[in-house]
């Protein structure tokens, strides 16, 4: 009786890797999933923090293929390991801080040390040649499975056809002809395959999986390591990147300012890290402060503070200034007026 | 037998199922866990890893800022 190969595939939630594990799969491979949690992850409900989205769906698309694929999914906290990654990207970043060359050859160094971990045979990942502009270059491809260490255990059963047979494919576990040649940009061979195979309402392909793709939030990491005057971050960090108004008034100052009751109720988790304000006499924002908090700090704050409550046209507002021990005081300000706030302060 | 319970409020999913995988993997067929979370992603993301990999859940309970949820831990592979 032939022994059954046991693969484990990369599952990021979008259509490719579906694909490809169910590929595998047709063919009698015993596949698992794994996720990678770097931090900067999209998931639909990190936007639900805020009340105005919390109408979205709210799955992981990650479990869900697993669901549709009916395997496991180890997900993985690569947290700090990642750092040196988004920090010293060996082969640089893409448009924005995103280090996506040096991200997969990370991600899939990982998978073949589980894979060795766990006695599985070999890896699976869903990428296409000429999918992407960083990471799916076919030289690319060839510099991830090299540099990971996978080498010829590393399978891409969508675009296989189009590589050098590979270790699965020379002994006779996985057939080459039922793999697939696609490359390019296109999405219709992905589409049309999910379509044979039944799969719909899958995740949006491609991009807007990673924060650090995002512009205005590596602005924001950007500032934060300038600010601290080196490259580093911890969780925390990251997380609070990814809510809230974000204003830098003074160097040494920079204010977090939730934009309604979803994003307040998340601040409130750091209130014993951070000196925070919220208005006292009208509604408002939670606001954290980053930095310097000497008197003018504070005035300032709380101008801010006010200007993005209920009582922003009032004359005066009472400010709630609370400090890390716990001990709050009162502050009446006026609101600052929306004309004095340069447009530079936001992040 | 005593449940054992994860704090896992203030942290975004996935990290409330990675602290499950986690004590789940510490944990013999047929114990008990409780997760406290706040993120409501749980609601949806903890009972789908627990269908994926045979577990169970067994309640949720939602106050107004937190989220329980028991599991009974299913058989080992």
């Amino acid at each position: 009786m032939t022994e059954q190969r046991k693969a484990v595939a990369l599952i990021s939630g979008g259509l490719d890797s579906l694909l490809a594990a169910r590929v595998m799969m047709d063919q009698g491979v015993h596949v698992e999933g794994i996720n990678f949690y770097t931090g900067f992850c999209v998931e639909g409900h990190t936007h639900a923090i805020r009340e105005k989205d919390r109408a979205r769906p709210k799955r992981n698309n990650a479990l869900w293929v697993a669901e549709q694929l009916g395997i496991k999914l180890h997900i993985v906290d690569i947290i700090k390991e990642y750092m040196d990654v988004v920090i010293n990207p060996q082969h640089g970043y893409g448009t924005h801080l995103n280090p996506c060359l040096d991200c997969k050859v990370f991600m899939v160094n990982k998978a073949r040390e589980w894979i060795v971990e766990h006695d599985f045979d070999f890896i699976i990942t869903g990428e296409v040649i000429g999918q992407r502009p960083m990471s799916q270059r076919k030289h690319a491809m060839t510099v991830v499975a090299r540099n990971s260490g996978a080498g010829d255990r590393l399978v891409r059963p969508l675009c296989a056809q189009n590589l050098p047979p590979t270790l699965p494919e020379q002994k006779g576990w996985v057939d080459r002809d039922r793999m697939y040649g696609f490359s390019g940009r296109s999405r219709r061979p992905q589409m049309a395959l999910a379509e044979k195979y039944g799969f719909e309402d899958y995740a949006q392909p491609a991009g807007g999986c990673c924060f650090l793709t995002d512009r205005q939030y590596s602005v924001k990491l950007e500032d934060l390591w300038k600010t601290r005057g080196r490259r580093e971050y911890d969780v925390d960090d990251i997380m609070l990147l990814k809510v809230g108004r974000h204003l830098r008034p003074r160097a040494d100052l920079k204010l977090i300012v939730g934009r309604e009751e979803g994003e307040n109720r998340f601040l409130e988790g750091y209130r014993k890290r951070f000196v925070h304000m919220l208005p006292a006499s009208h509604v408002g924002p939670l606001v954290l402060l980053d930095g310097n908090t000497d008197a003018n700090a504070i005035e300032l704050a709380a101008r801010l503070t006010a200007r993005f409550s209920k009582g922003r046209d009032a004359g005066q507002v009472t400010v709630e200034i609370n400090d890390r021990d716990g001990n709050s005081r009162m502050l009446a300000v006026r609101p600052m007026p929306a004309d004095e706030i340069p447009a530079d302060w936001y992040l | 037998m005593n449940t054992a319970t994860i704090d896992a409020r203030h942290l975004l999913c996935p990290l409330p199922v990675i602290r499950t995988q986690d004590a789940v993997a510490g944990c013999r067929p047929g114990e008990h866990l409780q997760v406290v979370c706040t993120d409501p992603g749980v609601m949806h993301d903890i009972p789908a890893w627990c269908r994926v990999h045979g577990h169970e859940v067994c309640a949720i309970e939602r106050s107004d800022n937190e989220i329980m949820i028991e599991i009974q831990v299913g058989k080992a592979d």
